[in-house]
C-alpha cells in the first residue's frame, strides 16, 4: 500500500502560506488583505495536523481548533473594523487610510 | 488511491489559493477562499482528522466566508483600484517570497527526507471523542480562557459596528 510522503502535505502548506503572504503584501483592498491572513490561517493548520499525524498525538488537532477559534474572533471584530473605516472614509483601499503615517 | 486523491484536491487548493491572490474582484477572492478550505477539509480526512474537517466546513467555510461575503455585498465593493504606489513592494517582493518559498521548501526536504507515510485510516484518534476528551481534561483551562475571548471579540464587534464616529 501506497502512501503520500509526509513531506508533500508540508509542501503543500509551505504553498499556501507563501500564496497568503503575497496576497497580504501585494493587495490594496483591506478585504481580500483579510482573507490573505485567513489563507495563511488555514496553511498553518494544515501543518499542526500533519504534524499530528506523524506524532500520532491529538494535540495538534487541539491548537488546529483553537487557531479556528481565534480566527473567527479575528474576523469579527476585523470585519467590524471594516465597517466603521468604511461608514467614516467611504473606502477600502488601504493606501487611503494613511493617518497614522505622518 | 491516496496519492491520487491527495493530487487531486492539493491542486484545486493551490489554484484556488492563486486565485485568492490574484483576482481583482473581493467576492471572486472570496469564492476561490471557499475552494480552498473545502479542498483542505478533504486533506484533513485524509489525515484522520475527521472532527477537524467537519470543523473546517461548518466554521470556516460556512460562517467566516459567509461573514465575508455578507460585508462585501453590504459595503457594495468593487474591483480593486491600482495606483501603482505599490511598485516597491512588488519589484523586491516577488523574489524575497520565492526566496522564502525555496527555504522553507528546502527545510521540509531536509527535515523529512520522505521516509515516512501517509496513508488514509493511519491514524484514527482524530474524532470528536479524542478531541474532545483531550480539550476538557487537559486543555480545559485554554477552552475556557477562549470562550472568553469569544465573548469578548462579540462584544467588541458590536460595539464598533453600531458606533458613529464624528
Amino acid at each position: 500500500m501506497t502512501g503520500v510522503p509526509l513531506s508533500w502535505y508540508l509542501i503543500l502548506s509551505a504553498v499556501l502560506f507563501t500564496l497568503g503572504v503575497a496576497g497580504f503584501l501585494l493587495r490594496r483592498n483591506v478585504i481580500t488583505v483579510f482573507m490573505s491572513i485567513e489563507l495563511m490561517l488555514n496553511a498553518v493548520n494544515l501543518s499542526f495536523i500533519t504534524f499530528s499525524y506523524q506524532l500520532k498525538q491529538v494535540n495538534g488537532h487541539i491548537f488546529s481548533f483553537f487557531v479556528m477559534v481565534v480566527a473567527a474572533a479575528e474576523a469579527a471584530v476585523g470585519l467590524a473594523i471594516i465597517l466603521t473605516v468604511f461608514k467614516n472614509r467611504s473606502t477600502l483601499n488601504i493606501d487611503d487610510v494613511s493617518s497614522m503615517k505622518n | 488511491m491516496d496519492v491520487i486523491l491527495f493530487l487531486i484536491f492539493a491542486a484545486i487548493a493551490v489554484v484556488c489559493g492563486v486565485n485568492v491572490v490574484v483576482q481583482s474582484h473581493p467576492i471572486s477572492s472570496a469564492i476561490s477562499l471557499i475552494g480552498v478550505m473545502g479542498s483542505l477539509a478533504v486533506l484533513y480526512l485524509l489525515l484522520g482528522a475527521e472532527f477537524l474537517a467537519a470543523a473546517q466546513v461548518i466554521v470556516y467555510a460556512g460562517a467566516i466566508m459567509v461573514l465575508f461575503v455578507f460585508v462585501i455585498m453590504l459595503l457594495n465593493a468593487g474591483a480593486e483600484i491600482r495606483h501603482g504606489r505599490a511598485l516597491l513592494a512588488q519589484v523586491l517582493g516577488i523574489p524575497l517570497l520565492f526566496t522564502f518559498l525555496g527555504l522553507m521548501l528546502y527545510f521540509v526536504q531536509h527535515m523529512f527526507p520522505g521516509t515516512a507515510d501517509v496513508h488514509f485510516g493511519g491514524f484514527t484518534h482524530g474524532t470528536a471523542l479524542d478531541v474532545g476528551r483531550a480539550l476538557f481534561t487537559q486543555y480545559l483551562l485554554p477552552f475556557e480562557v477562549v470562550s472568553v475571548l469569544i465573548l469578548i471579540a462579540i462584544l467588541g464587534a458590536v460595539v464598533l459596528a453600531q458606533r458613529e464616529m464624528d
